[in-house]
């Protein structure tokens, strides 16, 4: 539309600007420049509050949490946090570790090279955090490291024999492997933990076992459940959203209520509500029950399962799916549809060649505001998911909250989000993000 | 300028000056625990010292400690944690010391460092509390009473859903022993695969009847909603269930799973001094045996047990309900915290694993 139109601007800009002054006789595009300039700054100076709070509260903690994912320093470097000195750790064996290529059997100076760190780690007091950083890859190898600093002391040479008489677990080659990789605080083995892999005693990566696989598998599941999610809510919102569109104004504001008075409602209360419902005990079950459908033996399993973590999802996210839908059903013209019935089209074909493409960028907006929001979903799944109802978030709580490998927390976490981004980036291939109406 | 800064400056650190000096924060496990602590420590506490206390509630208190600590911005003065937690934050660096010479000898004039049950006093954190892990049952949802560990699961005898702590600790313990394994070889056996292996195919053959909590309030609800006909739970939560508001709730000693409770302050906690004075304060011989008028958990210190008393209701007489009661340690496992704190990323892994499964 631009294009047919005049333009002054770009007519001004044209002109020839040799000579023409403005009336205090300063060159016309100096002034014009500086004039621009003033109202570039002026804007920024507007958004400059968003875009330092942007800055602050998204931008950098999601570079830190990115940072975390490929760095732990835990078994490089100890900061005590009241002082705040930082101390260096593990020097020696890192020297160790250059001087001699990876697969070498530790000989004596390694062992001495570690007796010397031990030592270092009994005095900062991060024998612990050292061992818990070795402990992410090798179970077992964090005590190892908090009896042999508590006793480091009293090692003497020759340290080979004195340290694996200490736990003979110390000449083990994985423990030397694993040591090897943590000397550098870069390591990309939290995003093979991540995605249930591993390294072997010589470094190449393979499967963990079998019965250590969960992320790959959560993975796939928080997006199927996102994906079924996201399509019940479009099933439920469309019919809901026509009914508001189509209805006279005061009926249908006084519906609009019923579905916004539930999105203004709390999450927690929303999902508690459902548990009072859902469980065996429950309002549902009871009713099944007292009408006679249903012995009290076979009450029906409706919650602490995946079940549950639909059911109360679907309803939770389905506001974000109507309004985007009655945003741009409302303005669609009914004449049209009249049209095509009147020029002999069926209800079936008005409804799809006329009105359904007409609500398409409704649906893509919702059907990706309902599918984020579902993917990274974690306290509903908590409460009502049960086992097999949980999804990818629930374990990076777990990893950030109980087991604090923060470092694993991140991978999975950025591993979400580059997946996410994939699936925007496939999205706006294929239907285009232009084609997006939000309200 | 400068005026622009120092108002900017005071802007952010207002918020977190929230606590003022003569106030502690305390950290627990929430409901009747919390309530015992706060009618045997912080009311007394409150009166003596004149310091204010705010308690704050947590499923579990050691999880927020790392996040506080590593972000500068401590708010808690004192925490409640389990014994692995404890060691585990303690060997990270993240909780200051405690000198157990501040803690006051006991009447006979004992000095503290004897009068506590031995593990009870670490580098980082005092005991309060000896607590256990009980299975716990409605005695009108089950048609015969269970009376060992081996019955929580036997679904063919006792139907019913069946609610556990969703974690590896004392879970898998808790499934080795009902396998056969005596109490003294428990932590033997799983430290083997063939063990964890084992733990594991016992869970599985009650896996789709469990119910899994995390809040120590939850199993007495589930018990009482009839949403599970037996749970794990903490002994106190039963007892206080039971006795305090009359449930139909009873405790099953076999099998339990005794563990420390234990108090500690967090690096760089606002208000350092005075929360070693509150732990100094809570943990004399006086101060541990009112609680356990409150709540059915053990003292940490020898010279506690004789001034236990009798229940706030006046009438029930405490001791028989002790985790550490003579009568209740027939078949009794005490947590081994080195064990969890060495395996506890592996096994939760493959817990966590198997529950996805």
């Amino acid at each position: 539309m631009t294009d047919a139109t005049f333009s002054p601007d770009e007519d001004v800009a044209k002109a020839p600007a040799k000579g023409l002054t403005t009336a205090d006789g300063r060159p016309l595009k100096q002034a014009l420049a500086r004039a621009q300039s003033h109202a570039r700054w002026r804007a920024f100076f507007l958004v400059a509050p968003l875009l330092a709070f942007i800055l602050l509260t998204f931008v950098v903690p999601i570079g830190q949490m990115l940072h975390r994912s490929v760095y732990n320093d835990g078994f490089t470097l100890h900061e005590d946090i009241g002082s705040g000195t930082q101390t260096p750790l593990m020097t020696n064996l890192k020297t160790w570790f250059k001087d001699n290529p990876a697969g070498t059997d530790p000989d004596e100076a390694a062992f001495a090279a570690l007796a010397a760190d031990l030592l270092v780690l009994r005095e900062v007091k991060a024998a612990g955090q050292a061992g818990t950083r070795i402990n992410y890859e090798l179970s077992g190898s964090r005590s190892m490291f908090t009896k042999a600093a508590r006793r480091a002391k009293k090692l003497e040479p020759p340290y080979k024999e004195a340290i694996l008489d200490l736990d003979e677990d110390w000449g083990d080659p994985m423990l030397w492997r694993v040591m090897r990789d943590a000397t550098s605080a870069y390591t990309a083995n939290f995003y093979l933990a991540a995605m249930d892999r591993t390294k072997d005693v010589d470094g190449n990566v393979v499967s963990v076992n079998e019965n250590r696989q969960v992320y790959v598998k959560l993975f796939t599941r928080t997006l199927m459940l996102s994906l079924l999610i996201t399509f019940l809510c479009f099933l439920l919102a469309y019919p809901i959203a026509h009914l508001l569109a189509t209805l006279p104004l005061a009926k249908s504001n006084l519906l609009m209520i019923l579905v916004l008075l539930p999105f203004w409602t709390s999450l927690l209360v929303r999902t508690t509500s459902w548990m009072v419902l859902l469980q065996s005990q429950g309002v549902v079950n009871d009713a099944l029950v007292s009408m006679g459908l249903l012995g009290d033996e076979n009450r029906l399993q409706m919650m602490y399962n995946q079940l549950g973590t639909i059911i109360a999802m679907t309803h939770i996210l389905l506001p974000f799916m109507v309004l985007p839908l009655y945003s741009v059903m409302r303005p669609i013209n009914p004449s049209y549809v009249r049209a095509a019935r009147s020029l002999g089209a069926t209800s079936w074909t008005a409804f799809r060649r006329i009105y359904f493409p007409q609500t398409v960028p409704g649906i893509g907006a919702g059907a990706l505001l309902v599918f984020i929001l579902a993917v990274g979903y974690y306290i509903t799944p908590a409460l009502v998911g049960g086992a097999d109802g949980q999804l990818i978030s629930n374990l990076i709580a777990f990893h950030m909250q109980k087991s604090l490998n923060w470092s694993l927390a991140a991978a999975l976490a950025a591993l979400l989000l580059g997946g996410i981004l994939l699936l925007y980036w496939l999205y706006d291939r294929l239907v285009g993000i232009d084609n997006l109406k939000l309200g | 300028m400068k005026i622009k800064t120092a108002l900017l400056a005071s802007a952010l650190t207002s918020v977190g000056f929230a606590a003022q000096a003569a106030e502690v924060t305390v950290m627990s496990w929430g409901g009747a625990y919390t309530k015992s602590q706060v009618e045997a420590y912080h009311k007394p506490f409150t009166a003596e010292t004149g310091i204010k206390i705010n308690s704050v509630d947590a499923d579990n208190p050691a999880t927020p400690i790392k996040a506080q600590v590593e972000a500068g911005n401590v708010s808690i003065d004192v925490a409640d944690v389990e014994f692995s937690d404890a060691v585990r934050l303690c060997d990270e660096g993240l909780l200051e010391e405690i000198d157990s010479s501040i803690l006051p000898a006991a009447p006979d004039g004992t000095p503290a460092a004897d009068d506590f049950i031995e593990g009870a006093l670490q580098d980082c954190a005092v005991a309060n509390i000896v607590w256990s892990t009980v299975m716990a049952y409605n005695t009108e949802n089950n048609a015969t009473a269970p009376d060992s560990i081996d019955d929580f699961f036997n679904i063919a005898d006792y139907p019913g859903k069946r609610g556990l702590r969703k974690s590896a600790k004392a879970t898998l313990e808790m499934a080795l022993m009902a396998d056969g394994v005596p109490a003294g070889d428990v932590y033997d056996v799983l430290d083997t695969d063939e063990g964890v292996d084992r733990a594991f195919a016992k869970l599985d053959s009650i896996k789709s009847d469990i119910v899994w909590w995390e809040a120590g309030a939850q199993p007495p609800q589930l018990l009482a909603d009839g949403e599970v006909v037996m749970s794990t739970a903490y002994n106190g939560r039963i007892f206080n269930a039971a006795v305090g508001e009359g449930q139909p709730l009873e405790i099953v000693w076999d099998g339990q799973i005794l563990d420390f409770d234990l108090f500690v302050v967090p690096k760089g906690a606002p208000n350092k001094d005075a929360a070693l004075q509150f732990i100094s304060f809570s943990t004399d011989t006086q101060r541990l045996a009112d609680q356990a008028s409150w709540i059915s958990y053990g003292p940490a210190r020898k010279s506690s047990g004789a001034l236990v008393g009798t229940y706030s209701d006046g009438k029930t007489e405490m001791a028989p309900h002790m985790p550490t009661a003579e009568a209740n340690l027939g078949n009794a496992l005490v947590n081994n915290f080195e064990f969890w704190v060495d395996k506890d990323a592996e096994l939760n892994e493959r817990f966590n694993a198997w529950l996805a499964n």
